[in-house]
């Protein structure tokens, strides 16, 4: 009666996602911070080498982690752990999948190590994330693969002005979308550069087909509430922590903050004397990296 | 329950998949009411913890004192299902994998836990599983464990509604070799509990059972009558409907299986 265990299936990877619905991701450099993420409350915890804000100062080339890292933060908590591959990476994102780890970020934010392809997320057993911009390139990245998808937003810059752009842009195209005459959505999923079948079941659940978080400069509580409230799933919150005065506090309080997005009493309660934020950058400066427009 | 009113299900709504049973209530017909502060409870006959991580759940109660409500909930006679993370809430014990520093618990549930017995993500897996609903003759169930815990005792007057047969490569990384299935699947008067998903695929028998569970319950009124005015009034928000897929049946996910 009892059939073979299917491990690694579509449903299990988008099942773990749905698990983080509502919750806090977040970057991490140690088991230090690892412990207080958790602590703090936590959904899961990406663990890198240095943090997005970071990786802009110092430039060069952005890699996977040293696995001894990852291996440890996995061994201290009890939460998913996430970790990095670059952008069309497979063996990164190969070597992350034989040391356990819960779920694979494709990510921007590493330096690209294919400027033209994407992993084929198919061929893993672990599930893989990756960024948006839009639904095109949302549905994009499921067709290759992805079992969660997050705005890109601009990491490292503590402005959440790019994540809003991003999330607005999807939730605007599904709406667009589901205004459509069934007759036109062939044109729009080539105008989009989308699969057909993707669009169509966009269409039909009337949001992205795999769970949504915002990601790339959420740095307080209400940037948090914020991206909640605009209908995302959840939040990824990088630098934001720990770049600022008083991370627990600050990173107990964004949690909280996404639990009752919909209550300003409590968002106001919890963003009380969290100490000084991390300083922000604006995307319009002169000499302004988007680590946005690394792949489409 | 009297007349035609629909029986009320609270569901946990702190984090994890809150509208997928809201969605799933639903549709087994009962009303369904996200519960994140104490009075939203008021006039619910059962609550459901739901899935995501029990770390991040316990943290969000202790930090709204939400635990005194629900262990008041339990002990007036409310009926509760916990999923996943959930069955670890209602644990009385957890023998392995608890957070550094311990975790607080709901408890009530007389039963042995493991948390996270299948490893990490890489190992969740999902199976067809014979389905021991009373009454129920409609075949198995499609099980969807994620980093799921594992029931490895149970007490006596707990009934066990789903077993999991341990594949040999399990067994023989675990340390006790007499252990040849889990539990996966319990109830014990108003208390369920199952270490499966079912609120993330298409069936909805266990929302049936939990509803009708729940239907012999009385609506709690912990907070009294002004509470259960207010919270019908302002405070319970139903959840919107376009927040309610159900990912497994997607035309993708089949493409994506082989």
């Amino acid at each position: 009666m009892a059939t073979e265990a299917q491990k690694g299936t579509f449903a299990v990877k988008v099942g773990l996602a749905q698990m983080l619905k509502g919750g806090v991701i977040m970057d991490v450099v140690n088991v230090e911070q690892a412990r207080i993420a958790e602590e703090a409350g936590a959904v899961a915890v990406m663990a890198l080498e240095r943090v997005p804000a970071d990786i802009r100062k110092d430039g060069g080339v952005a890699r996977m982690s040293d696995p001894t890292m990852i291996k440890a933060i996995k061994e201290a908590v009890t939460i998913p752990v996430m970790a990095k591959a670059r952008i069309g990476h497979f063996v990164e994102a190969q070597v992350l999948e034989s040391i356990g780890i819960d779920y694979i970020d494709e990510s921007e934010v590493l330096t690209p190590a294919d400027e033209i392809n994407h992993i084929n997320k198919h061929n893993f057993k672990v599930p893989v994330l990756c960024g948006c911009r839009d639904l095109g390139e949302a549905l994009r990245r499921i067709a290759e693969g992805s079992s969660m998808i997050r705005t890109k937003g601009e990491a490292g810059t503590g402005n959440v002005v790019e994540a809003v752009r991003h999330c607005r842009a999807v939730m605007g195209d599904i709406r667009r979308l589901q205004s459509m005459d069934d007759d036109e959505i062939f044109v729009y999923a080539k105008e989009i550069r989308a699969p057909l079948e993707l669009v169509k079941q966009t269409k039909t659940l009337g949001r992205l087909p795999v769970v949504n978080f915002a990601a790339g400069g959420v740095a307080t509580p209400a940037d948090a509430a914020l991206m909640m409230q605009l209908g995302m799933d959840g939040v990824f919150v990088g630098s934001g922590i720990f770049k600022s005065g008083d991370p627990a506090k600050r990173a107990r309080a964004i949690v909280q903050a996404v639990t009752h997005y919909n209550d300003p009493k409590i968002i106001a309660e919890v963003s009380q004397g969290l100490g000084e934020a991390m300083v922000g950058i604006d995307c319009k400066e002169m000499h302004f990296t988007s680590y946005a427009a690394r792949s489409e | 329950m009297s007349g035609n009113t629909k029986v009320k299900i609270g569901v946990l709504a702190i984090q994890g998949s809150f509208a997928e049973h809201c969605a799933h209530v639903r549709r087994a017909g009962g009303e369904a009411v996200e519960v994140r502060k104490a009075e939203q409870l008021s006039g619910c006959h059962g609550l459901i913890i739901p899935g995501g991580e029990s770390t991040t759940m316990a943290n969000i109660c202790r930090r709204w004192n939400l635990f005194d409500s629900l262990r008041d909930f339990q002990a007036k006679g409310g009926a509760v299902w916990g999923t996943c993370a959930g069955l670890i809430f209602l644990a009385e014990r957890i023998n392995r994998g608890a957070k550094e520093g311990g975790q607080e618990l709901l408890g009530g549930l007389d039963v042995t836990v493991d948390r996270n017995f299948f490893g990490s993500q890489i190992d969740s897996f999902e199976t067809n599983l014979p389905c021991k609903i009373p009454g129920d003759d409609n075949g198995p169930f499609r099980a969807i464990f994620i980093r799921a815990p594992a029931i490895l005792s149970v007490g006596d007057g707990v009934e066990v509604l789903g077993e999991y047969v341990l594949p040999a490569e399990k067994r023989a990384e675990i340390d006790d070799k007499a252990l040849e299935k889990i539990i996966v699947a319990v109830k014990s008067k108003r208390l369920m509990a199952t270490s499966f998903h079912p609120e993330i695929t298409a069936d909805t028998r266990w929302h049936k059972l939990f509803v009708e569970m729940a239907g012999d319950c009385e609506a709690y009124v912990g907070f009294g009558e002004d509470a259960v005015a207010k919270a019908t009034a302002s405070e319970i928000r139903l959840v919107d409907p376009g927040k309610l897929p159900v990912f497994v049946d997607s035309v993708f996910a089949g493409a994506a299986m082989d």
